[in-house]
């Protein structure tokens, strides 16, 4: 369930993720910036690596009606949470995308702010 | 050339349940005299809208599920749209991610089937040593 959670409470962190990318730029050399690679970066503070929900929890269909599972990946303020933050992978994050749009479309997803 | 789509609709909160039904039976009717196939046809229930649509903070959705070709699906989106009680429609072609979700089905069955025996060969290996020994 904390897992479930995860994603909404990441829009809100990101004040908390901003000086993380900047101590990771120092010490790029290794893996990519901002990306779930964060172990080795994270030499201060322990960040656990990040893991595809859609991969992991094996759903294949993300449907623009289940709008339970699509209200994770976005934020407050009704956007698209970016992959870097919630760790979906490529291909499922340009699904979850089309499939967060079509619900937009049919009024089960706000545009913008939070469904009244 | 039989495509599936789902046409999802949102009609006015205040529609009374006779009039849905016709707007239903007038659709279905629309789809026969196409050649097309009503598959099934899902009444999801009042439900509060997200942002509001022509002053209306609630709406009535129904989901239809339908084999046809593409004209099919533009008379009908036509006759959404001339329809007074519909406020916000939605039309989703489905049957490519059918498809796809049917080939992961099978991979993953195959592979299940492949790991089972598996298993019972592991254990009968296990013994023939133990039993040399």
């Amino acid at each position: 369930m904390s897992d479930e959670a995860k994603p909404v409470s990441a829009p809100a962190a990101s004040g908390e993720s901003t000086p993380s990318t900047g101590g990771e730029r120092s010490e790029r050399r290794g893996g990519r910036p901002g990306g779930p690679g964060g172990r080795e970066a994270g030499r201060k503070y322990f960040r656990r690596k990040k893991v595809c929900k859609f991969c992991v929890e094996k759903i294949e269909a993300i449907d623009y009606k289940d709008y339970r599972l699509l209200g994770q990946f976005v934020a407050e303020s009704g956007k698209i949470v970016p992959r870097r933050l919630t760790g979906v992978c490529t291909p499922h994050q340009r699904r979850l995308s089309t499939a967060i749009k079509q619900a937009r479309n049919i009024a089960l997803l706000p545009f913008a702010g939070r469904a009244s | 050339m039989n495509r599936t789509y789902e046409l999802m609709f949102i009609v006015r909160p205040d529609t009374p349940e006779e009039e849905q039904d016709k707007l239903i039976s007038t659709l279905e009717t629309a789809v026969g005299a196409t050649g097309g196939t009503v598959k099934s046809v899902d009444r999801m229930g009042k439900r509060r809208l997200a942002y509001t649509v022509r002053r209306f903070h609630d709406g009535i959705y129904i989901l239809l599920t339908v084999e046809g070709a593409g004209q099919l699906m533009h008379e009908l989106e036509r006759r959404l749209r001339v329809s007074e009680s519909v406020i916000k429609f939605l039309t989703v072609r489905i049957d490519e991610e059918q498809k796809r979700l049917a080939k992961i089905k099978a991979i993953r069955e195959a592979r299940r089937k492949a790991a089972a025996p598996a298993p019972p060969a592991e254990p009968a290996g296990g013994e023939a040593p133990a039993v040399t020994a």
